[in-house]
């Protein structure tokens, strides 16, 4: 290993370049010899934390199970932990949206029809709630007509563009009910995409948690601790570092928790996306 | 519907009715969040059937937590919005009459923000190159600024273009001629204060719109001369190097003080005469009421250039030997071009004659000369206003570029 820690990043929108960059500037003057690696896709991304190229990476959720599948098959379970998050990533909902006066009031009424998801690997736009409607006895693959917007695959819907084109399918009849995050909702309302009052929250899924900073198996300790003290010293009173926390999109960094992610973990298995040992088992997955 | 906010024992309570966040509620929790202690939390209330899924997504991009139950919707304490706030930068005040309202030198960082708004910590640095009160400031531009705007003409309305008159077609090329000379001066006069005000940090407000309405009125100078050249079928006359080149001499000078000495105390005072000059002696009309508004407008120029300079050189004692050795260079500079060009000059006597005949040369002739010392006297004037020895304004009144501007 060399004596500069390495990031991993996927480069889901031209402000990933503007907030590495800024952090690494941030790093190096705080004394962590620190350079990052973007990827076009979180599978090649985890894949590169088993290869020894990154010490650690900025995950999806779906990155993270998946990595946490791939350490428990090679045994590194122990070396590959979810350090850090945003504040904005803990207790997130998805919410369905139909069409006001439509006759959809209750999940039953869902039945039967086309529902407009995200991505085939949005965990939230797509995998949470189905999974959620899974366990309300709505099987997707037999009870709904499900309608995807694949945009940019392989950023596991971190590009907002899946949800906003099936909101967009919603309002113009092409689907029944469309899936978002719920802060979403309000944007797409406030902007337009979605007219006020002429959309109405169906159902609303349970909590999930979102991004984690994931360790590598063998990642220097003594350049993964200084990364966790300069982490968490980020201040937003800090001006110097306000701006790459607002680009973050967060006021804060908390201790990483895994106790959130236990839908997708389902959603994962039910749908097949991974296998046990994290090999990617969709088939129609492109990325 | 409610939207007023009480507070109970356990914080203040909102109630917003049927409003949606989505349909503008955001603005009253935005409100009651300024308003509540950040130490308490925030119980929200209101039916509409969104407003728990919004109210989560909404706090979140702003680090608060909501929990949901029972109809309220609690905002946890926390600072939220007002923690962008902490360090900002109050960047002086807008009123000039308050104590330490304009500042010497006003943070990079309060970039184009109106003067006295409070700045949030971390906007981007601007590149203001003349962002030192020193330098800029002159007390008067406020008032000469109001009068400017109030003393604005529109050429359509303000000038009978219709006005009937025919001339001598060698008095009619006369007109044009300088006509074409007040085209060219007026050009350096738009351009030069326009390179120094995209340089200036936009603190000192007031001078900054002293400026861009003098820009206005010389563009609008530059219409109506125009236009006056064109109205009887005729096109622009010479331009010379000489006079060019003494133009040239004030594009490069790199102080806003001595440029303004020079163009306005110098040059636009100059200019005044002249344009009086053609106001009385003009053989038509129309330019008779062109030159009369603009040279009203070039007083006001003058009267900045005049107000800065006296507020600089109380600043600044060591200012009046730059503006003498930069009033030396530029004759020293113009010692080989012939000033103003010969065509001009000729043109001046032929319209102030009204005739082509001796005897009006010879009135255009004289009226010139006078003109001449008129001009030299008015600028003896201004120098001395500004402090200089009699001996002092008198050498620097001669070296001034004879090109008038």
């Amino acid at each position: 290993m060399s004596q500069t820690l390495v990031l991993g990043a996927v480069a889901y929108a031209p402000k990933v370049v503007t907030i590495w960059e800024g952090f690494k500037e941030l790093f190096v003057r705080n004394g962590l010899p620190f350079d990052f690696i973007l990827y076009s896709n979180y599978e090649r991304q985890v894949e590169a934390q088993f290869s020894g190229e990154v010490h650690v990476a900025w995950n999806s959720p779906l990155a993270w199970l998946r990595a946490e599948r791939m350490a428990k098959a090679r045994g590194v379970s122990d070396q590959v932990r979810a350090i850090a998050m945003r504040d904005t990533d803990c207790d997130l909902t998805s919410v369905i949206v139909v069409r006001a006066g439509a006759g959809i009031n209750s999940l039953a009424d869902l039945r039967g029809k086309r529902i407009g998801v995200g991505a085939i690997d949005s965990p939230q736009a797509t995998l949470i709630p189905l999974q959620w409607l899974r366990e309300q006895g709505i099987d997707p693959g037999t009870a709904l007509t499900v309608v995807r917007h694949d945009v940019l695959g392989g950023k596991h819907g971190d590009h907002v563009g899946g949800e906003r084109d099936a909101a967009r399918a919603l309002v113009a009849g092409e689907v029944d009910a469309a899936v978002m995050i719920d802060g979403n909702h309000l944007q797409f309302t406030q902007e337009g995409t979605l007219p006020a009052g002429r959309t109405t929250v169906l159902a609303r899924t349970p909590a999930f948690d979102h991004c984690n900073f994931t360790t590598s198996p063998g990642a220097p300790a003594d350049l993964m601790a200084r990364f966790e003290t300069l982490i968490r010293a980020m201040s937003f009173d800090d001006p110097q570092v306000r701006p790459l926390l607002e680009l973050e999109g967060l006021r804060e960094w908390k201790d990483g928790r895994t106790s959130g992610y236990a839908w997708l973990d389902r959603a994962v298995d039910a749908s097949g996306f991974y296998d046990a040992q994290g090999n990617i088992t969709a088939h129609d997955y492109r990325y | 519907m409610t939207t007023a906010t009480e507070t109970t024992i356990s914080g203040p309570v909102l109630e917003l009715g049927a409003l949606g966040m989505d349909t503008g509620a955001h603005v009253l929790v935005a409100h009651a969040l300024r308003q509540r202690d950040p130490a308490l939390p925030l119980c929200v209330r209101g039916s509409h059937p969104e407003l728990g899924v919004h109210l989560s997504g909404w706090c979140r991009k702003r680090g608060l937590a909501v929990q949901s139950g029972g109809g309220e919707h609690r905002i946890a304490p926390g600072p939220g919005e007002a923690q962008r706030w902490r360090g900002a930068q109050r960047a002086g005040a807008s009123d000039p009459g308050v104590p330490g309202a304009v500042v010497a030198q006003p943070s990079a960082r309060w970039g184009v923000a109106a003067r006295g708004a409070l700045v949030e910590q971390g906007a981007p640095e601007f590149h203001f190159p003349l962002s030192d009160k020193a330098a800029l400031w002159a007390d008067d531009a406020a008032r000469l600024y109001a009068t400017a705007v109030a003393a604005q003409w529109d050429p359509n309305e303000a000038i009978d273009w219709a006005a009937p008159f025919e001339l001598p077609d060698e008095v009619e090329d006369a007109v044009v001629q300088v006509m074409t000379y007040l085209v060219e001066n007026e050009n350096a006069a738009l351009l030069v204060p326009a390179r120094f005000l995209g340089q200036m940090h936009p603190h000192f407000r007031e001078v900054l719109q002293c400026l861009a309405i003098t820009i206005a009125d010389e563009a609008r100078h530059v219409e109506v001369f125009t236009r006056r050249l064109r109205l009887k079928g005729r096109g622009p006359a010479l331009s010379t190097a000489g006079a060019q080149a003494s133009l040239k001499t004030l594009f490069d000078e790199p102080e806003f003080s001595v440029a303004s000495f020079l163009l306005s105390v110098l040059g636009e005072g100059t200019f005044v005469n002249l344009l009086n000059f053609l106001n009385t002696y003009a053989p038509d009309p129309v330019t008779r009421q062109i030159c009369r508004l603009a040279s009203r407008d070039e007083a006001r120029h003058v009267a900045f250039g005049m107000s800065h300079l006296a507020w600089q050189m109380e600043q600044d004692p060591d200012l009046q030997h730059r503006l003498n050795a930069a009033v030396e260079r530029r004759y020293d500079e113009l010692a080989s071009t012939d000033g103003l060009n010969e065509e001009v000059f000729d043109a001046l006597i032929v319209l102030a004659a009204g005739a082509f005949t001796p005897e009006a040369v010879a009135t255009g002739y004289e009226r010139v000369q006078r003109l001449k010392q008129e001009m030299a006297d008015g600028r003896r004037a201004r120098l001395a206003k500004l402090g200089f020895a009699p001996e002092t304004a008198q050498a620097l009144s001669e070296r001034h570029t004879r090109n008038f501007m």
